[in-house]
């Protein structure tokens, strides 16, 4: 849904496709708090934090499915075509990966409550800054969405890999505290974990930016490696 | 997945041959003041299902009607340009326009049974009126098959003998089909032929195009875009009386090129 282009001549239809809209705009809002909370818990140490950020997904959640449900309404009330039909198959995917990163804000919070229970390991340096780079992956590819700008869903694809080197960069790191004291092996893999859960949200930003591309020049960018095996 | 579509649809539109071509046609009414047609170029996929949408009066009909010179019928109208059929001008001078129109057959918007005939006697009445000397067997198999073939034979085999017009308006519909096929003709032109059925006829008659389609090189004007979606290979779109854009069906319904096309059909046209 182009916000340049005519309005539906069924106002209905306009105003279903302008609710999905602003329903995955909020959602995208929420879920971003919700990772900036969770990384904001691990770092503070603060179990309280965490809890709240948990109960809060069940909000997550619920948007989830109230989305599924408006795109599945357009599709048997409307049968969309052309950018109106890339558009809510755009909506259908984008909110579950909405809803995973979602997930993956709880898991990180889980982490930090199982981390906070012992002294901490040491102090975190590459998980903040792997995490301020997903999160600006996440609002990146939401702005991108929102104003249907394909340049900015492709930067935001092009920093995956980033994230990519610092997980390897903190696994090797963890891989050798533990190796040091096998004591430590415990809280190494939670943190280990979390480096995993940032990695798995840049992904999610990353489908949602590939999403963008499709829904605005109706291209399909993913796996262009199995394209070029082909 | 576009690549894959236009892959595919270039490796049909290599294997089909173009059935019907139509280069720079024009078309008028009322002797040249009012033009129908501009500048159409077109070409039709032999064993392919084409739909041309369009809002009204944009010249579908117009178009679909050169195409087997029942145009030409109308007080005043005339044509430009060229329409082949299998490389043949079909305006040529030496054409006759009664055996284009046996080779291509039309179903109109409206089901006009002829009113004095039985549902036998119309599925005939082409068949006739090709001087065509057929037994009585021999009609009767056609009338059963032709009949068949437009999904009616089930409903109407016990009253063969009564009027065409005592058929519901979906029936009638499908006895037109019936009647034009009962020629056998090599293109089928078919003018919004479900504007006046129910989902379920209207839902035979798609399926009916796509088992025809094996035989038939098929063209169908229609309002209905999902219908358009639904049953044809090739779309275009045509907007005052001009070839908008023509494409892949899938390609259009997905990814249309031209904003005037993404514009109709997404429901955002006046």
């Amino acid at each position: 849904m182009n916000i340049t282009q005519p309005q539906h001549t069924n106002r209905q239809y306009e105003e279903d496709l302008r609710g999905l809209r602003a329903g995955l705009i909020k959602m995208g809002g929420l879920v971003e708090s919700q990772i900036a909370e969770a990384i904001e818990a691990l770092v503070q140490r603060d179990s309280a934090h965490a809890r709240a950020v948990i109960a809060r997904d069940a909000e997550v959640n619920r948007m989830d499915i109230e989305i599924d449900n408006r795109c599945i309404n357009l599709l048997a009330l409307h049968q969309p075509a052309a950018s109106d039909l890339r558009f809510i198959t755009t909506g259908l995917k984008i909110t579950t990966d909405l809803e995973r990163i979602g997930d993956n804000a709880v898991n990180i919070c889980e982490r930090a409550l199982e981390l906070n229970e012992e002294p901490q390991l040491k102090p975190y340096i590459d998980i903040p800054r792997m995490a301020s780079i997903a999160q600006s992956m996440v609002k990146d590819s939401l702005d991108a969405f929102m104003r249907n700008d394909t340049k900015l869903a492709q930067q935001v694809i092009a920093r995956d890999d980033e994230v990519d080197r610092l997980n390897y960069q903190i696994y090797r790191e963890l891989l050798s505290f533990m190796a040091e004291d096998p004591h430590k092996i415990g809280l190494a893999t939670c943190v280990l974990f979390v480096s995993k859960y940032l990695e798995r949200i840049a992904d999610h930003a990353t489908n949602i930016a590939e999403m963008v591309v499709f829904m605005v020049e109706g291209k399909n960018i993913k796996h262009m490696d199995l394209k070029h095996e082909q | 997945m576009d690549d894959e579509w236009q892959r595919a649809s270039a490796a049909l539109v290599n294997f089909m041959a173009d059935k019907l071509i139509c280069r720079h046609l024009n078309a008028y009414y009322n002797y040249g003041q009012i033009q129908g047609l501009r500048n159409v170029d077109l070409k039709v996929g032999a064993n392919l299902v084409t739909a041309i949408i369009g809002p009204s009066g944009c010249g579908k009909s117009t178009l679909v009607r050169c195409l087997n010179r029942m145009h030409e019928e109308v007080p005043g109208a005339t044509v430009e340009g060229q329409v082949l059929l299998d490389g043949e001008d079909i305006y040529a001078p030496d054409i006759d326009p009664a055996r284009i129109r046996r080779r291509i057959g039309m179903v109109f918007q409206k089901p006009a049974p002829f009113p004095t005939m039985t549902i036998a006697e119309n599925v005939a009445a082409g068949l006739r009126l090709n001087s065509a000397r057929l037994s009585r067997a021999e009609l009767d198999e056609i009338v059963e098959r032709s009949l068949s073939h437009a999904a009616l034979w089930d409903e109407v085999k016990d009253r063969l003998d009564e009027p065409g017009v005592s058929l519901s308006g979906g029936q009638q519909q499908r006895l037109c089909v019936a009647r034009a096929l009962a020629v056998e003709p090599e293109v089928l032109l078919m003018d919004e032929p479900c504007s006046a059925l129910d989902p379920i006829s209207t839902a035979r008659i798609e399926e009916l195009l796509l088992e025809l389609k094996e035989s038939y090189t098929i063209v169908i004007v229609t309002h209905n875009m999902q219908q358009a979606a639904r049953t044809s290979d090739y779309t275009a779109f045509m907007y005052n009386g001009e070839l908008v854009e023509f494409g892949d069906t899938r390609q259009i319904f997905t990814n249309p090129s031209r904003p005037e096309t993404e514009d109709y059909i997404t429901g955002r046209f006046g």
